[in-house]
């Protein structure tokens, strides 16, 4: 072995200062490690997991994860190349990314495709940085995005991380975009509206195209927030409903796994005209070689180091290609129909405000239970944990008061869905004091979430 | 402070007008009405002293355990007084959103945009169509 060249013959208590350097050794706990393994296989049972339990988080699309995903991601040869190989020994896993962006562009209807935003809100970011940069190109100082109030608030958190304004546009009564506001709200100054469609109640926004013009006629953009994907796989495109750019959640649409803060992945998937200002490099193919093409003048630049987040896009590489055009499209009729199923009894459990159809997902609202019984949202998503089911979405969207989003995804049976809709029922049959004190069979019950959000301790202390 | 004294936005926000000085100075809060729907409330972002307000824009931000609401000024001015204390003190708005839970004094350069407000009536009427 060489001789380190900085250490050499120095104590590391030379080489800082003393205000840098422990007077005695921490305080590391001193375990086996079989009492790790223990303590953290314990853990991992007081979770609930797709693998667990049902989860029909809405807007979460909670999918199951396939283990073929896994098999496939962990092969040699995707899993132990490296970004600093030299292109022409990273052909395969180049081949993958340039066919994943074919694939992506193919899907939304937008051909050209950045992979390396590392998360949907990040994805978002990336395309308002790119519509900047394209408006900038065009000599336009455009300030204002429009995103509807039943929108995700990574949306206009994503506009004014771009240096954008954020402008709220009202829903109607029926829960899509109201026009009249839209109307009113559109200038020259308009640069993007942003909208999920499927939006956040469930609903296809069937005006959404006679928005884009509208949009298009003030010379603004269209950006889609891709949570909604797995409702409308191979049915309807975004590039042909009017969008020009968008992202893909691939841990939703295309089952890659869920992590507590990643990695993620969040593609995006503009038009031609915005394709020159998306980050660099993108996978390009010459001579039968795929290569970087980092040749793009109009390029923002990179936004993430390397590839992205390759190994998520691996799995969603295996996914598309399991399921290809035909099975796609399936997954979206399937998560559709069970999410109507689901609906269909749920209505007379609790009432669901924007009608009896929706996509993938839809809103029940506990607003007469707690009315009626004092019984809130909270309290209903508690006690579903005792019935060993994970709690749908609560609070959100805020346009609908006690909300409850439910979204069961295409992977759950019937007897699955049949089974939460009968323990929802009965949970609405329990007194109010039970649900006030539910869970009861959990480890931790009820958090004193307003405490913890007030006076947060985020530090541990060995006192404790 | 009487309930019926005072004006509001469609936004619930809460506005009392007075003389001082030669100049209007309006104090604005948030509605009882709007504390309960926000519910437990864990933070409050408030302008400086100094900073211009605009009726219609946002001049802060509040909170919940549910969610991030904005603040939207009703009136025009500029801010010539905060109420500091409340950042510590979130539980004064649940308990008490109109004296102790105001939340800036505004003077006011421009009167025009108190004629946009609701009185206590129409207020009352739009809080029981929403609820």
């Amino acid at each position: 072995m060489p001789d380190c060249e900085v250490l050499q013959d120095r104590e590391i208590r030379d080489l800082l200062p003393e205000t840098a350097v422990a007077t005695k050794p921490l305080a590391l706990p001193e375990l086996s490690e079989p009492d790790v393994v223990r303590h953290y296989t314990n853990l991992s049972t007081l979770n609930m997991s797709v693998d667990t339990h049902f989860y029909p988080l809405g807007s979460c699309t909670m999918k199951y994860n396939p283990k073929r995903n896994e098999r496939l991601a962990g092969l040699p040869g995707m899993a132990h190349v490296h970004p600093y190989q030299t292109e022409s020994s990273l052909q395969g896993m180049l081949e993958l990314l340039y066919a994943m962006q074919e694939m992506l562009g193919e899907i939304s209807g937008l051909p050209c495709v950045s992979l390396q935003p590392a998360a949907g809100a990040h994805g978002e970011l990336t395309a308002l940085m790119t519509a900047v940069a394209y408006f900038q190109h065009r000599g336009e100082a455009r300030t204002k995005v429009l995103t509807p109030d039943s929108a995700h608030g990574t949306n206009p958190a994503s506009a004014t991380m771009a240096g954008l304004t954020a402008v709220t546009l009202k829903s109607g009564a029926d829960g899509c975009v109201d026009m009249d506001d839209l109307r009113s709200k559109l200038d020259e100054d308009v640069a993007v509206l942003m909208i999920t469609n499927p939006n956040t109640l469930g609903l296809f926004d069937g005006q959404v195209k006679e928005i884009a013009e509208l949009v298009h006629d003030v010379g603004g953009l269209v950006y889609l927030d891709g949570a909604n994907m797995n409702a409308i796989l191979g049915v309807t495109r975004p590039g042909d409903f009017g969008a020009d750019m968008m992202h893909f959640n691939p841990h939703k649409t295309f089952s890659g796994p869920h992590g507590g803060g990643g990695p993620g992945a969040g593609p995006i998937c503009v038009n031609e005209d915005l394709g020159p200002f998306l980050p660099k490099p993108v996978v390009g193919l010459r001579d039968n070689e795929y290569y970087l093409d980092d040749d793009r003048p109009l390029s923002i630049g990179r936004v993430r180091s390397f590839f992205g987040n390759v190994g998520v896009l691996v799995r969603a590489y295996c996914y598309i290609l399991s399921h290809g055009p035909d099975g796609l499209k399936k997954v979206s009729e399937h998560a559709v129909l069970n999410a109507n199923y689901m609906l269909s009894r749920i209505r007379h459990i609790l009432p669901v405000p924007h009608g009896n159809r929706c996509m993938h997902e839809f809103v029940a609202s506990a607003e007469t239970l707690k009315k009626n019984k004092g019984i809130t949202a909270m309290d209903l998503a508690k006690r579903l944990l005792d019935y060993g089911f994970h709690a749908p979405t609560v609070y959100f969207p805020l346009v609908v008061p006690e909300s409850m989003m439910m979204e069961p995804t295409e992977t759950e049976s019937k007897e699955t869905l049949d089974a939460f809709c009968e323990a929802l029922f009965r949970i609405t049959e329990e007194s109010s004091e039970t649900l006030h004190s539910a869970p009861t069979t959990t480890l931790i019950s009820r958090p004193d979430e307003v405490t913890a959000a007030r006076k947060p301790v985020v530090t541990w202390n060995p006192g404790d | 402070m009487k309930l019926e004294e005072l004006l509001y936005a469609d936004t619930h926000e809460w506005v009392l007008v007075e003389d001082q000085d030669a100049a209007k100075i309006a104090t604005v809060g948030i509605s009882k009405f709007a504390v309960e729907q926000l519910t437990d409330l864990v933070y409050i972002e408030l302008p400086s002293v100094g900073t211009e307000t605009q009726s219609g824009k946002e001049f802060g931000e509040v909170e919940s355990v549910k969610a991030v609401s904005p603040l939207y000024s009703p009136v025009d001015g500029e801010v010539v007084e905060v109420n500091e204390s409340l950042k510590d003190a979130l539980e004064t708005l649940n308990d008490d959103a109109y004296d102790g839970g105001w939340m800036i004094k505004v003077r006011l350069s421009d009167e025009a945009s108190l004629s946009k407000l609701l009185d206590h009536a129409a207020y009352e009427k739009q809080c029981a169509d929403e609820s």
